[in-house]
């Protein structure tokens, strides 16, 4: 019953899309208001229904209905209610389903928040976002029904993929959704304002709301990814250049260069038709990333069970979204009229850099990621394009920008005064020289890119604090004033120096964990000890335990330092007979200082298997929590601008309208 | 049907992804030719994995790979000999890190290239940016010197 | 100026969107890798017979001078889709009169042993394989894998996973054929 229910609502979402992609348009051309304001119920109305068809499918995954095949291929009775409940999005369609859900609430919060934004452009947002929906839901109808029923229904499911019944993974898919669909709102405004032929700060004030959510969304996505790789995948790693990690952290890099591009938009009316070229191109390449992920077209550990009609659909719905959107500018964007000037050093020449570099990254991974399909196509040789290559051409242009990065808050608009910067700067540069001493002093080995690193990472931090510094005073005045600057700083300047600050400490983390990680590999049997970094790790045996769905070998770890007990591991080898695999939980000792990390395996060598030995795994990674922490930092910072005052009251309005009186959008 | 198989052997592929990679009775008793191995096992393609390098799989043709490694290092091979060693065998597709060759010059010539024309856009832009302003200024100016030139045009023409 | 370079944008994604076009293509398999070995002379590899079978074991030097084209298969009794294979292989040996050698990839003997007296050996020669060192040199990425080399040594084609069922039996028989055609010629 709430099966059929859920697929009615979908059918009933695409009508109410399609009503949505026509009238509003019409409505914003013709000037009438009606047709307009409709957008803003039929908006409401698709998340109502889109809504109603994820309740029905999680309704059919919490009481494990069988008679719905997509529960049939992704759940199991005897799996933990919380892996029921991620289960929904666990597969192509209903991942498909929470994409399009968080597609309308997007334009849903528009529709209901963005009251001081004019009706036609809002109206034509809207009508945008619905043509977006429209593809999709139709995707989901036609090729990728998740509702559809098996008979007879078996008796129980076929579990989901163990690797991926985790906490942190399931929460990892609404995360990154939440951020790549995020920016379909940003695409869909800048769609409208292409049609309108204008755009102004204004606009730019409108748009940044959304692209901060989305960019958040997206930081905590890629994190949590990271995170989840990181102690599920048991041999530390957190980064893989893997094409679909690729696909997620482009238009991350895309949308960072959005966030700031945009500030240029705003404040100085300059970077249009690049900051709606941005806005494009986001999105676009959140679409890639479905695509690719959805169509098999690269060989990835991360796809989806794939499927070329499937991939077909969605390449025709790209090729009308992303060409018919370019196509579009290329038409209207060569008429936007460039606005304030700028000298080569100022804010916007910063920002500018900021850009440059930050779109050339994400080309060169883009590139990267398709090498090898290029030249499969044009050759027919098989090259691959590993982590060898990403890290030779993408760290490379990191680093320049986070130097600039330092420089650039101290920089103001239109011109700038270099040598002043410098001499504020002076400073902070030997303190940065420094600590690559000093951390050379410490560690003693290590690749010198990492002493670099760590030289202008030190420069990135305290270039950050010294700039927070300064606008607040601190210690120039009595503590008071400071307080008081403090609290009249906007919400954006704070934001700012958190997230960059958090890309400091982010780097840290990146450093410390690939430079001066260590590692032992040994086959251990109970009694013996490992040393390894200063820990002294003793294996005690291994036991038979038992999960609610699975079976595991649980090693028992006694980790003490100078004699000194410190704590117990347990690191487990878990398998699943239903879904007939196993997976490695790592123990993992964290500290700020560094990760103590155990993971077990059998051993794969025979003459070790017939002593009863295990192969034990233990690796010191100094700094990496610094990772989530920055990552953490990145995000808050992003809400903290996302609360400044400017994105909610008072946001001006085009004088030559009349749109109704701006509201607090919370 | 071909595609669904092909799916679930993906799946079966990507499952042994999660386990230990490096076994302890593969480790060199040279510190020095082990940390060799390691990162030469890093930029080697494990070929029945879905994109991942030898140093961290468990499969057996990476583990047997790695062996290999490790035996040429004894042997006395130089990094490059042990990799053009297995290139031999295993083709172009083994190597993350792709050569510099002819097929690949795009690939490591473009992140240059879209700097330099990122570089290159950004001083157009300036310069007609630049250019603007004089034009402004000069508008300024001159607006009636253009007016009587304009004036008199028309005079001509009519 | 301005122009071209607004529509520079979209003269790219047509062009990402054509590579994307032909990567759908069903027939398309990303996992496939090239074998280097194609046209090239069989690698140097040395393996002795597997205790007990009764054939003799294989070395690069029997993959020269030949008549015919021959067959080599890798395969082992751990290998659940050999055992499919093995049928039709020994189909080809007693109907079409195919010269069979076979590697023994990463098997114990008496396990090899037992598993061919259960199904029949086809193999003219067997070589072990214990530690897999030739399956190196023939660039194998898994079990079973079979290639045809041409009477002069010259490896020809490579099959990779079972030769099982209507298509994959054509596309070999033909490759065969052709095989036999080029030694022909050639001698």
């Amino acid at each position: 019953m709430f099966p059929e229910i859920g697929q009615f609502a979908l059918a009933l979402a695409l009508g109410t899309a399609l009503v949505q992609s026509v009238l509003p348009m019409l409505g914003a051309s013709r000037g009438n208001v009606l047709w307009m304001r409709c957008a803003r119920s039929s908006s409401i109305a698709q998340l109502v229904f889109i809504g109603i068809a994820f309740a029905a499918l999680m309704q059919a995954f919490v009481v494990s209905d069988f008679t719905v095949a997509n529960v049939v291929e992704n759940s199991h009775s005897l799996k933990p209610m919380l892996y029921k409940i991620a289960g929904t999005w666990g597969s192509h369609e209903g991942s498909l389903l929470l994409w399009v859900l968080i597609l309308a609430a997007f334009g849903a919060g528009v529709a209901l928040f963005g009251s001081n934004i004019p009706d036609a452009l809002k109206a034509r947002t809207l009508s945008v976002q619905a043509w977006i929906s429209t593809g999709f839901l139709s995707f989901l109808l036609l090729t990728s029904n998740p509702f559809e029923r098996v008979f007879p229904p078996p008796l129980d499911g076929n579990d989901l993929n163990p690797l991926l019944q985790d906490v942190g993974l399931a929460m990892h898919p609404p995360l990154l959704y939440f951020g790549y669909v995020g920016f379909s709102i940003v695409f869909s405004f800048a769609v409208a304002a292409l049609i309108e032929g204008r755009i102004d700060a204004a606009w730019a004030r409108w748009v940044r709301p959304w692209t901060l959510a989305a960019w958040m969304s997206l930081t905590a996505g890629i994190a949590l990814g990271s995170w989840w790789a990181y102690y599920e995948l048991g041999w530390g790693g957190w980064w893989f250049w893997d094409p679909v990690e690729n696909v997620s952290f482009m238009p991350w890099l895309l949308g960072t260069a959005l966030l700031h591009s945009a500030i240029v938009t705003e404040k100085r009316d300059a970077f249009k038709s690049w900051t709606i070229l941005l806005a494009i191109l986001t999105f676009s390449l959140s679409l890639l990333g479905t695509f690719i992920v959805r169509s098999g077209l690269l060989t990835s550990v991360h796809a989806f069970a794939v499927d070329p009609e499937r991939g077909l659909y969605i390449l025709g719905l790209l090729g009308i979204s992303i060409g018919g959107s370019l196509t579009l500018y290329a038409w209207r964007a060569p008429a936007m009229e460039g606005g304030g000037l700028f000298a080569p050093v100022s804010r916007e020449a910063g920002l500018l850099i900021n850009n440059l570099l930050l779109a050339t990254a994400t080309g060169t991974v883009l590139f990267g990621t398709l090498y090898p399909l290029f030249m499969e196509a044009l050759t027919g040789d098989k090259v691959s394009v590993g982590p060898p290559f990403f890290n030779a051409t993408f760290i490379p242009m990191m680093l320049p920008l986070v130097v600039v990065m330092g420089i650039g808050p101290f920089l103001s608009w239109k011109r700038a005064d270099l040598k002043g910067v410098f001499q504020r700067l002076r400073f902070i540069a030997l303190l940065a020289g420094l600590a690559a001493l000093a951390t050379w002093y410490v560690a003693r080995g290590g690749p010198a890119l990492a002493y670099l690193s760590v030289a202008i990472t030190v420069w990135l931090l305290f270039a950050t604090l010294r700039e927070w510094a300064v606008r607040i005073r601190l210690f120039d005045v009595p503590l008071a004033e400071t307080i008081r600057r403090a609290r009249n700083l906007p919400r954006a300047a704070h934001g700012m120096t958190l997230a960059h600050a958090g890309l400091a400490v982010a780097m840290f983390g990146f450093i410390g964990s690939s430079a001066w990680k260590s590692e032992e590999i040994v086959f251990v049997q109970p009694g013996s000890v490992i040393e390894i970094a200063g820990f002294d790790v003793r294996f005690d045996g291994v036991e038979r335990v038992r999960g609610p769905n699975y079976i595991a070998d649980r090693g028992t770890l006694a980790v003490s330092r100078e004699g000194e007990f410190v704590t117990t591991l347990y690191p487990e080898r878990r398998s699943y007979p239903v879904a007939q695999s196993t997976t490695t939980e790592s123990a993992i000792r964290s500290t700020l200082a560094g990760d103590l990390y155990a993971s077990l395996a059998e051993p794969a060598s025979e003459t070790a298997a017939d002593t009863g030995a295990w192969t034990l795994r233990i690796l010191y990674e100094p700094l990496v929590n610094l990772i989530w922490i920055g990552s953490t930092m990145l995000i808050l910072g992003g809400g903290m601008s996302l609360s400044d005052r400017r994105l909610r009251v008072g946001v001006p309005r085009r004088a030559s309208r009349s749109g109704p009186v701006a509201t607090p959008a919370e | 049907m071909k595609w669904k198989t092909l799916a679930v052997a993906v799946m079966l592929a990507a499952l042994p992804f999660a386990a230990g990679a490096v076994e302890p009775d593969e480790i060199l008793d040279d510190p020095a030719l082990e940390a060799r191995a390691r990162e030469i096992s890093k930029d080697l393609r494990c070929v029945v994995c879905q994109n991942q390098d030898i140093d961290s799989s468990n499969a057996g043709v990476a583990r047997d790979l790695r062996l290999l490694v490790r035996e040429r290092l004894v042997a006395g091979d130089t990094d490059a000999e042990v990799i053009e060693y297995v290139r031999a065998r295993y083709g172009d597709y083994v190597l993350l890190k792709p050569p510099f060759k002819p097929e690949t010059y795009a690939l490591w010539l473009a992140p240059a290239l879209l700097v330099l024309f990122g570089v290159g856009t950004v001083i157009v832009v300036l310069r007609s940016s630049r250019k603007r302003q004089v034009a402004e200024r000069l508008s300024e100016e001159d607006e009636r010197l253009v007016a009587e030139i304009l004036a008199a045009e028309k005079e001509g023409r009519s | 100026m301005k122009r071209a370079i607004a529509a520079l944008p979209v003269l790219i994604v047509l062009v990402f969107g054509a590579f994307f076009l032909w990567g759908l293509n069903p027939d398309r398999d990303p996992n496939a890798i090239p074998s280097v070995l194609i046209s090239q002379p069989a690698p140097e590899f040395d393996l002795p017979a597997v205790e007990g079978v009764g054939v003799p074991g294989l070395s690069r030097d029997n993959l020269f001078g030949n008549s015919d084209p021959v067959v080599v298969n890798v395969f082992a009794s751990w290998c659940v889709p050999c055992r499919a294979e093995h049928a039709v292989l020994t189909r080809m040996v007693e109907r079409d009169g195919v010269r069979l050698f076979g590697i023994n990839y990463k098997d114990k003997p008496e396990d090899a042993r037992g598993w061919l007296e259960k199904l029949g050996n086809p193999y003219e020669r067997i070589g072990s394989d214990l530690n897999g060192r030739a399956g190196i040199e023939w660039g194998i990425s898994g079990v079973p894998e079979t290639f045809i080399v041409a009477g002069d040594g010259t490896v020809l084609y490579r099959y990779v996973g079972p030769v099982v069922g209507a298509e994959a039996e054509e596309k070999f028989a033909t490759a065969l054929a052709q095989a036999r055609t080029r030694n022909g010629a050639n001698s």
